[in-house]
């Protein structure tokens, strides 16, 4: 009779996750497993992966099946009378070797692809250097003189009440980095905070970037296409709102982008010598200071009490502009101030400088030109 | 939940001191099961609290985008879960067995050091209410992480975070003292003829948590007073800026932190190690292979700790080490679980509720276990780290692991205990609602792990949804179970059929042979003879 009600539980249990697993079948987009990736690392990976987790299936099956017969035949109700023998040397042996076999068998091909993931310096041919900033990344091209700062992409910013619908929802960013396939890419991993790591799944690639050290790591992307990745360590308020986009393309418009990129470059610093106009800045300067301000200091500068200050009446932003420029340069030693000196150009903190003073309810009046923050520099 | 003991005791009165009455009782007592009492009061408050910070979490996590809290306040529901947990619920509580069984299973009329003991309790109370108040505080509750890592909990941290070093401190020094009280109980305290190789095996897990306590606990220590003077004197332990080395904070947080999974998990394995035999009516298999394999997984566990460090860019002949290392210590684990499985091959088994959170036990933790070996593959590990997979591999060995057991060994000792049994038919379906729950909540997080979904994120992209919604509703239903399980406590410390001496058929061990059902106030004050 326990038999017949435990059969029926066992039903229960088996009709639950039969549904549970034609509900995955229909949405194929909801992934069960780790991908393949487009590396020759990620496809190793996934290898192993697959032995490993084949092996712990058999283990598992094997002490399952003898608990379950047991569970099964040798109960009381069945009329079972306990036998008595409580030690086996032989058995004892048996089941530490054979263990011990089988992780010499997972260790040695474990081994060959650590060492080959490890491999970052042999043959480069492109380096990148990723910098983990709360909470954005920046990246630059090593030998290109290419630089800049990737964030997530407005379009997910919007919709965080309500994403239904937004494809790419909190895997979309500004701008993504343009990578060459078939070419080995070295990155080096730095922080300019706190520790962040940067993960792209299909490039096998998970590397933490630590203030104070340099970590490298190396991909070579064997097909063109889009691949996104997050931040995977706790860095703080906006951990998971800082996505990576790899944008893998051929060589040819891999050297395009670069000639693109410097262009555009070339047009910021000229337009740091202009003067500029008032209502100019303040509208540059509500997009910079939304993009890198907002996330500590709020979206209307109210701050977050006992974390982050407020803008709003702040005696930084209402004094001197020397002192306020100052700050956003150089930042605030023993604090989470960062320095921006190297993430934002002259222009974009003349504006952040003029919006704070003038705007989240403040107004002083003046106006910083970028020629101020260029002799500040 | 003394009322029968006090009567009891009342007939003794001309040569047995009762407890005292009313609340004093509790804040001055010294006696081992009052401070047991108290401990495993403490941990199910914990539980709840904890759990009801879980609760937050997968009410965030239940669909896409952010409905109910602010990142910020997310990341301290997840940093105060995971410390509350950890500190609150799992340790105190097995503190509570430590103190209610080790002195009634060897014999012995009390704890060595009793009046400590009642310190070492009453020290937690206050470490936990301190670190709850930063919750209310300007600048919030810690929002670092369990793991606190520098420089987001040093240079990047709210004023707070003082509170929760504090606290810390605190809980450190409970639990020192807490792990001396035991050492010296077990090796100073045994009835004649209690030798060592004769002890329940929970007594010498215990024995073997308590020295891995003495040896980490000041490490932890260590670790939060560089924070503390990083934080205020000047210093750069972790400070790149100044000369320090955030990863340095990682190496000596986890040579704290490995140790203390095992310092989770290790009595776990003696309550399984009591309850098996009994309901297979078949003495343990393996008995002295049990205690060599806890003692090479403890020794083991202080040789593995940057397993947890596999991204950080550490050498690789370290990771090379550390891999060959961590996968080692399956072999001994596994041999616990095939000496319980042979222990019920070819017994003659019964399926009370103690039973069944054992099997439970031995099912999910293996599950636990097994993802721990794919986890200490340091080339894969590349990507498992740090996402869900790594969330659903040790909510696996502390939920259906370390906490199954301590639910188990309630209804295994509570009829010794209190003299009752507990509600059989409330019992079970406690056992299948809890375990038909906690699989719906964290299996699905094996599979968003390993799709790409980041640990410690509030929010998170379409693609995994459907696996966090029904994580979710496993999540709530497992809350609900506990809260069923609050009234099954209640219940039977108010009343229930009278259990026997034995209570159960196949026990064994001093406990269950020598004492009535509930134990007086004050137990073997005469040693008893050990066979």
């Amino acid at each position: 009779m326990i038999f017949n009600k435990l059969s029926r539980r066992f039903l229960v249990i088996v009709t639950g996750l039969a549904s549970m697993v034609s509900m995955s079948a229909a949405h194929a987009e909801y992934a069960l497993n780790m991908t393949k990736g487009v590396t020759p690392i990620s496809q190793q990976q996934y290898g192993l992966h697959m032995l490993v987790f084949w092996i712990c299936v058999v283990i598992g099956a094997l002490v399952f099946g003898a608990m379950a017969w047991s569970i099964i035949y040798h109960r009381k109700s069945k009329g079972a009378v306990a036998a008595n023998f409580h030690e086996s040397t032989t058995v004892e042996i048996i089941w530490t070797v054979v263990p011990l076999l089988i992780l010499i068998g997972i260790a040695i091909p474990a081994t060959a692809t650590l060492l080959d993931l490890e491999d970052a310096k042999t043959d480069a041919d492109i380096t990148l250097q990723v910098t983990g900033i709360q909470w954005k990344w920046k990246y630059t091209y090593v030998d290109e003189d290419v630089s800049f700062i990737s964030s997530l992409a407005q379009s997910s910013r919007d919709v965080v009440n309500d994403p239904t619908g937004n494809e790419n929802y909190l895997l979309e960013v500004d701008e993504p980095v343009v990578l060459p396939i078939n070419k080995k890419v070295r990155f080096l991993f730095h922080s300019s905070d706190v520790i962040h790591a940067w993960w792209v799944p299909a490039l096998g690639v998970k590397q933490d970037s630590i203030p104070g050290f340099i970590n490298d790591s190396w991909a070579t992307i064997e097909k063109p296409g889009i691949y996104r990745g997050q931040c995977a360590e706790l860095c703080g308020k906006d951990h998971g709102f800082m996505p990576i986009v790899v944008n893998a393309v051929t060589e040819a418009e891999y050297q395009q982008w670069l000639v693109s990129k410097k262009e555009e470059a070339a047009a910021a610093a000229a337009s740091a010598e202009q003067e500029w106009s008032m209502k100019d800045l303040l509208a540059r300067g509500e997009t910079v200071y939304q993009a890198n301000c907002s996330a500590c200091h709020g979206p209307t500068g109210a701050g977050i009490p006992g974390a982050f200050p407020a803008m709003t009446g702040s005696p930084i932003v209402l004094g001197d502009a020397a002192g306020h420029i100052d700050i956003i340069l150089n930042g605030k030693a023993g604090t989470a101030m960062a320095a921006f000196k190297g993430q934002l150009n002259d222009v974009d903190i003349a504006a952040v400088v003029t919006y704070e003073r003038n705007a989240l309810g403040n107004s002083v009046g003046d106006l910083v030109q970028p020629s101020a923050i260029k002799n500040a520099r | 939940m003394y009322t029968d003991t006090a009567h009891d005791a009342a007939h003794g009165e001309h040569h047995d001191h009762g407890p005292a009455k009313g609340l004093m009782r509790w804040v001055t007592t010294t006696n081992h099961k009052d401070i047991g009492t108290l401990y495993l009061w403490l941990a199910f408050t914990m539980l709840l609290y904890g759990g009801s910070m879980a609760m937050i979490i997968r009410l965030e996590l239940f669909q896409p985008g952010l409905q109910w809290v602010e990142p910020h306040f997310f990341n301290q529901m997840t940093t105060m879960h995971g410390l509350v947990m950890v500190f609150g619920a799992i340790m105190p509580a097995f503190v509570g067995l430590a103190n209610w069984l080790i002195p009634i299973m060897i014999g012995a009329p009390d704890m060595a050091l009793p009046r400590m003991n009642n310190w070492s309790f009453w020290i937690l109370p206050f470490a936990f209410t301190i670190l709850a108040s930063t919750t209310f505080m300007e600048g919030g509750a810690p929002a670092f992480g369990w793991t606190f890592y520098a420089p987001l909990s040093t240079t990047f941290a709210p004023d707070t975070t003082d509170f929760f070093i504090f606290a810390v401190h605190l809980m450190g020094i409970s639990s020192v003292m807490g792990a001396i009280n035991v050492i010296a109980t077990i090796l100073n305290m045994r009835a004649p003829g209690m030798t060592l190789m004769k002890m329940p095996l929970f007594v010498w897990t215990w024995l073997i948590t308590a020295y891995l306590l003495i040896a980490v606990m000041p490490v932890l220590a260590g670790a939060v007073t560089m924070m503390l003077t990083d934080r205020h004197f000047g210093t750069s332990f972790f400070d790149a800026a100044g000369g320090g080395d955030p990863v340095m904070f990682q190496h000596i947080f986890w040579f704290f932190g490995h140790p203390e999974v095992y310092i989770m998990i290790l009595p776990a394995f003696g309550v399984i190690s009591a309850i098996i035999p009994t309901f297979a009516r078949k003495p343990l298999f393996g008995y002295s292979s049990m205690v060599y394999a806890t003692a090479s997984i403890a020794i083991l566990s202080f040789m593995v700790w940057a397993h947890h460090m596999f991204t950080v860019g550490m050498p690789v002949a370290g990771e090379l080490y550390f891999m060959y290392a961590t996968i080692l210590i399956s072999v001994p684990t596994g041999v616990k679980v095939f000496n319980w499985v042979t222990t019920m091959w070819k017994g003659s088994m019964t399926f009370e509720t103690p039973m069944l959170w054992a099997l439970g036990f031995i099912v999910m933790f293996t599950i636990g276990g097994l993802s721990g070996l794919m986890l200490g593959v340091a080339p894969v590990d590349t990507q498992y780290h740090d996402t869900y997979f790594v969330v659903a591999h040790f909510h696996y060995v502390l939920v259906t692991g370390a906490l199954y057991s301590i639910i188990a060994a309630f209804y295994y000792w509570v009829p010794k205990w209190t003299g009752h049994m507990y509600d059989e038919k409330l019992g079970k379906i406690h056992f299948w609602w809890s375990t038909i729950s906690v699989n719906v909540l964290f299996f699905p997080q094996h599979f968003v792990g390993l799709a790409g979904m980041p640990r410690r994120i509030p929010d998170y992209s379409l693609q995994f949804a459907e696996f966090n919604m029904i994580s979710s509703i496993g999540g709530f239903a497992f809350g609900l179970a506990q809260i069923f399980f609050l009234y099954i406590v209640i219940k039977t410390i108010r009343g229930g059929v009278k259990a026997t001496d034995r209570v159960w058929e196949g026990a064994t061990g001093l406990e269950f042979e020598q004492l009535p059902s509930p134990p007086p106030y004050h137990s073997f004050t005469e040693a008893p003879t050990v066979k």
